[in-house]
């Protein structure tokens, strides 16, 4: 589903600012592959998902989606292969327009976008019983705006409208990093429930542990611009929090330090 | 002093105000094109100052060479298409940032305003020798045009920003990173945006100058300004009035109401004997005062001068 080989990319090259951020890393997704990424600060895992999202051009390697190579195309046009959902609530809605404009505007994600109507009353009873799933009563607030929602429910939302136009590949960078314990896990749980309905395949990016471990088949842990480490199966079945610690010490091959990381424990 | 109140008619008042209405139309719809990028795209676009009168030279030039005025005035809406296009591409493909952009156009457009109106700074239309749409002679008439016009623009954008296309601009103007991944090419939504709105603008024009019965490569001048005042008094005024309740249709016809009563106190300003020459001024510290007013209001709920008064009072 997703084939990436040996991507690299420099910020601010030839600068004092001169960041390495992807040195050569290679990753194959299989069809419903829910892959969980982890890794300290300025691992890299942010920049492999915004490489894969088309937000700028690689400097060597290539990207393919589902047989695309879609390595020369900036982001609106990977669009119809991708859903998002980003760390900051505000950023994956727009707050000015309505519930159900929202929706209508990912519903449309990869078509032209022509004058027939931006909304259409078939589409609001639809609308209603996918918000339904989320279980946070939005179903019955169509036409509020969404700048009146709060972060958890944004960012719900912003799910749903990542999944509504089934995507070949659902990016969702530390989604859930910014909301209340209780309410990540809402969201987490709705992911979970999704990616399982429609048999997506995902990457999942966490500073959570033990979400990496529970959640997802496939377990990849990045640093310093690579991937460092890949488990799947079984093996990722009985992995515990002390082992993952463990083993990022011994390939790193550094003295495991990230409070953040560390906080997810 | 006395001599100054003696010299003040209230029945001449009264009687400008039916021309100051039938302006205020005109510069209301000029707003709506304004409106489209300050509020839907979140651009101060600049160039609608050279726009207004490309619509007047276009409209008042093609008159007099015998075109039809309603023809006349569809060229001056692509003219105007042309002209928002370009401070579009200046933005979008060369980087150029969207209130120089909007300068850099304006200050071409002038040249650009004198060639077509023949290196004449001024040219006249006489109503008496052609069929305009709209004249300052017949002030009734002018305030049924241009109310006609503005009911049909705001009819006409409001269906088309509730179109998948008109949704998409939205979407642009309100969250570029959501915008992008829904798929929507920003770029192309922001030249389409700016040259919807100078294209209203340049119509604008094009019936001020029928109106006025000529068309000046300074009548321009200020539009964004006063257009942003109609823009801001209607909202002012919509929210007022309506509160929660004022929706999407509700604010395009205040932006009309904005035109109006911009227009009223200028004619206001007129008829107190100012001149009229301080209503630039007068408009720039309206402008201002409204335009800060949303701002101070939210510093005045959470300062720091607030907070600092606070914890001096819990101490005691």
């Amino acid at each position: 589903m997703l084939e990436v080989k040996n991507i690299s990319k420099t910020f601010n090259p030839g600068t004092i600012n001169e960041k390495k951020a992807l040195r050569g890393v290679s990753l194959t997704l299989n069809d419903g592959d829910f892959v969980t990424v982890i890794g300290g600060n300025g691992a890299g895992k942010s920049t492999l998902l915004n490489a894969i999202a088309g937000v700028w051009p690689v400097d060597t390697g290539s990207i393919t989606i589902d047989g695309q190579n879609v390595t020369g195309l900036p982001d609106y046009r990977r669009a119809s292969l991708i859903g998002r959902v980003f760390q900051d609530p505000m950023t994956g809605t727009a707050a000015t327009m309505q519930i159900d404009e929202n929706l209508a505007l990912a519903r449309r994600r990869g078509s032209r976008r022509g004058l027939r109507w931006g909304v259409t009353a078939a589409e609001r009873d639809e609308y209603r019983e996918q918000l339904k799933i989320l279980n946070l009563g939005l179903e019955d607030r169509l036409t509020a705006k969404v700048g009146l929602l709060s972060g958890g429910q944004r960012q719900a939302l912003t799910l749903l409208m990542a999944t509504l136009q089934k995507p070949k590949l659902l990016l969702l960078d530390e989604h859930t990093a910014a909301l209340d314990p209780k309410t990540a896990e809402k969201v987490l749980n709705a992911t979970e429930k999704i990616i399982d309905r429609d048999h997506l395949t995902a990457l999942m990016i966490t500073h959570n542990m033990k979400d990496a471990i529970t959640h997802g088949n496939r377990l990849i842990m990045m640093h310093e611009g690579n991937i460092i480490y890949d488990v799947s199966g079984e093996e990722k079945k009985n992995l515990t929090v002390s082992q993952l610690l463990d083993k990022f010490e011994e390939v790193s091959g550094s003295e495991f330090a990230n409070d953040k990381m560390m906080l997810g424990i | 002093m006395e001599a100054y109140f003696a010299s003040l008619n209230p029945m001449d008042l009264l009687g400008r105000f039916p021309s100051g209405i039938a302006q205020g139309l005109i510069w209301g719809v000029m707003a709506l094109g304004v409106y489209i990028t300050f509020r839907l795209l979140d651009i101060a676009d600049l160039s609608v100052d050279g726009t207004f009168s490309t619509g007047a030279a276009v409209t008042v030039m093609l008159i007099l060479a015998g075109w039809n005025p309603w023809a006349a005035l569809l060229i001056a809406f692509v003219a105007g298409l042309i002209a928002g296009s370009v401070t579009g591409l200046l933005h979008t493909v060369f980087g150029i940032p969207a209130i120089l952009a909007g300068i850099l156009t304006q200050y071409g457009l002038y040249s650009i305003n004198l060639v077509i109106m023949q290196m004449k700074a001024n040219q006249a239309v006489s109503v008496d020798k052609y069929s305009l749409i709209i004249s300052g002679r017949s002030v009734p008439t002018a305030i049924l045009v241009g109310g006609i016009f503005a009911v049909a623009l705001i009819i006409i954008l409001y269906l088309f920003f509730g179109t998948e296309l008109g949704s998409a601009i939205r979407a642009t103007g309100c969250n570029q990173q959501m915008a992008k991944a829904q798929g929507i090419n920003i770029n192309v939504m922001k030249v389409l945006g700016l040259a919807l709105s100078n294209g209203i603008v340049a119509v604008a024009g094009g019936l001020a100058a029928q109106y006025s019965g000529f068309a000046d490569v300074n009548s321009g001048r200020g539009s964004i300004v006063i257009g942003l005042a109609a823009v801001i008094i209607g909202e002012v005024l919509g929210e007022a009035i309506l509160h929660k309740k004022l929706n999407f249709f509700g604010r395009l016809i205040f932006v009309i109401v904005g035109g109006i009563i911009y227009y009223l106190v200028y004619t206001l300003v007129l008829w107190l004997k100012i001149d009229s020459n301080l209503m630039k001024l007068f408009t720039a510290i309206i402008v201002a005062i409204f335009l800060a007013v949303p701002y101070l209001k939210g510093q005045a709920k959470s300062s720091f001068g607030r907070a600092g008064k606070n914890s001096r009072l819990e101490g005691k």
